[in-house]
């Protein structure tokens, strides 16, 4: 018996020693990664941060400026493509989970994860084809339209996720009081899931808030503040794009301080779902 | 150890011999409420019901009885064709309430629904507050043309599930904060709410504490002067207290059905007799 307190236990530590450091190690350098690039982000931009430079617009080289315009511009973005992409990523959700069953149901469900694959420059390209060449001028709503594909499939897939973890008995408990389905529906599974699907739009706007390249060929980017929604739009993400590829120590000093705001924006979003998640009923 | 199960013996025995303070209907008597013929019911290629034919006679409480898997929450399910919400299911035969047949063409299921309530297995009230769930029926089914009589209504309701002393002053919390006993009267309210004429009960107390189980067996008892009640239970004594005539189902098969004392004192069939003395099942 004292044989087998020695020997093998021994071993089965130094193999869970082993281990738990492993993990710890990989946490570790992910975190520590993390933790790096935001305190990089941070103490390079924190230098250029001022009022000025938040609600001014972009000035020649030399002259200071600031992105005030970026920053209406990239909030005009969001809202103009949760406009579209919200209800049409929501109601395709419901599809998804409550009414459509076998193959058309599937197929759609395919399409949607189709589309989350699609890179997001190939959806910039897409919507330059069918908007920006008609109406021959960049604009706000082909930006919009952009973010918004990009949305749908994101949507879509969570709001179906959070409806599915609504329990069945809920529907049928409805549905014995006499509620057709679309009372059922509209009245118990999606106020049940509300807080879900609304942690699910949240990070679909934290992702697109983040999307350069569907904009490079819709919104195109201005130097100035946005005046009508047919017009090129400057955004956070193209404007730091177009600094920190500039030649000019103050331009990169900007992009940074720009990169420090969104990174902000993004991390206000996500404090915001977990509080909305926090709270439950 | 031997005394004990002397004692327990005894003590069933009392419990089958004590006077029923109710007669038990006789079906010749009573209108005949519900009545099923030549029920087939399939869940897919797998025949789950065999040629259950019953009477169901006007404000008496059924009790259905039998293991599990024989088919009794199916057969229950059938009466209020809830079982329309699975897909590849598939019923044969008829079932008439009040000498209409509710699987006939152009039956309106909602209108079934109302006239055919249903409390379930586990309770199931909706993530709202414990008014709002007690109305929910009556609001989808306009029933009342005003506030107040919708508050009478639920009020109503409360009382006859025997609830509203303990919800009176906290209509507006959320009924998810009730206790497991308590939910499961807030979703008898609810279905009482629109005044069913039948009330089918899926095991409503299997997942209760005794305490909570007798307050929902008085219920039942005061509930069958106004409804008629069938209600689906594992609990053998639980049927012998409440209902007044019981069916006993095998295997998708409806072996027997009489009074309740009958099926209970001398049942007709050998299987009855076995399953009930806990040869079986």
């Amino acid at each position: 018996m004292a044989a087998s307190f020695t020997n093998v236990d021994r071993i089965r530590r130094a193999n869970s020693a082993f281990m738990t450091t492993l993990t710890g190690l990989c946490t570790l350098l992910t975190v520590g990664a993390l933790i790096i690039i935001l305190g990089h982000i941070a103490w390079q931009g924190i230098g250029s941060l001022n009022l000025q430079f938040l609600i001014d617009r972009p000035r020649p080289v030399g002259e200071g400026g600031g992105i005030g315009n970026a920053i209406v511009g990239s909030l005009v973005l969001l809202l103009i493509s949760s406009a579209f992409g919200l209800p049409l990523g929501i109601c395709v959700g419901i599809y998804l989970s409550e009414i459509g069953r076998g193959r058309l149901g599937g197929a759609v469900r395919f399409i949607v994860d189709t589309l989350t694959g699609i890179p997001s420059i190939v959806t910039g390209v897409f919507v330059y084809a069918i908007i920006v060449v008609p109406t021959k001028h960049f604009s706000a709503l082909a930006g919009g339209v952009a973010l918004a594909m990009i949305m749908i499939p994101i949507v879509a897939r969570t709001t179906e996720e959070m409806l599915k973890l609504v329990p069945h008995s809920l529907r049928e408990g409805a549905l014995a009081l006499g509620a057709p389905q679309w009372r059922v529906i509209l009245g118990v599974v999606v106020p049940a899931a509300a807080p879900g699907i609304a942690t699910g739009a949240m990070l679909a706007i934290a992702r697109i808030s983040g999307e350069t390249a569907p904009l490079l060929f819709t919104a195109f980017g201005s130097r100035f503040f946005p005046e009508s929604l047919n017009q090129p739009i400057a955004s956070l993400t193209v404007q730091i794009y177009n600094y920190a590829i500039s030649p000019y120590d103050e331009w990169h000093a900007q992009a940074w301080a720009a990169t420090l705001v969104l990174m902000t924006l993004v991390l206000g979003i996500n404090i915001i779902v977990r509080f909305l998640t926090r709270k439950k009923f | 150890m031997n005394t004990d199960l002397t004692d327990l013996k005894t003590i069933n025995a009392d419990f089958y011999s004590v006077p029923r303070p109710s007669a038990p209907v006789e079906t010749s008597s009573a209108k005949t409420k519900v009545a099923v013929r030549d029920l087939d019911f399939f869940y897919g290629r797998v025949q789950a019901l065999h040629q259950i034919s019953i009477e169901i006679p006007e404000r008496i409480v059924m009790a259905f009885i039998g293991p599990s898997g024989c088919g009794k929450s199916t057969f229950l399910r059938t009466l209020n064709r809830m079982n329309d919400v699975i897909p590849g299911t598939r019923v044969g035969g008829e079932v008439l309430i009040d000498d209409h047949d509710i699987y006939a063409p152009g039956t309106d299921v909602v209108d079934l629904r109302r006239r055919v309530g249903m409390v379930f297995q586990k309770s199931n009230p909706f993530p709202k507050s414990i008014f709002d769930n007690v109305a929910y029926g009556l609001r989808i089914n306009r029933v009342t043309s005003s506030g107040s009589e919708l508050e009478g209504r639920v009020e109503q309701a409360l009382k006859d599930a025997a609830l509203w002393s303990e919800v009176k002053d906290r209509l507006k919390t959320s009924a998810l904060s009730l206790s497991g006993g308590q939910q499961q009267r807030l979703c008898i309210a609810r279905a009482l709410a629109i005044r069913p004429e039948v009330l089918l009960m899926d095991e409503p107390a299997s997942a209760l504490d005794p305490i909570a189980t007798s307050k929902i067996e008085e219920l039942i008892f005061d509930l069958k002067k106004q409804y008629t009640i069938v209600i689906v239970t594992h609990n053998m004594q639980q049927a012998a207290r409440v209902s007044d005539r019981t069916a006993f189902f095998l295997l998708g098969k409806l072996i027997e059905v009489n009074a309740t004392e009958k099926i209970f004192t001398a049942p007709s069939v050998k299987t009855t007799e076995d399953y009930i003395t806990g040869r079986f099942g």
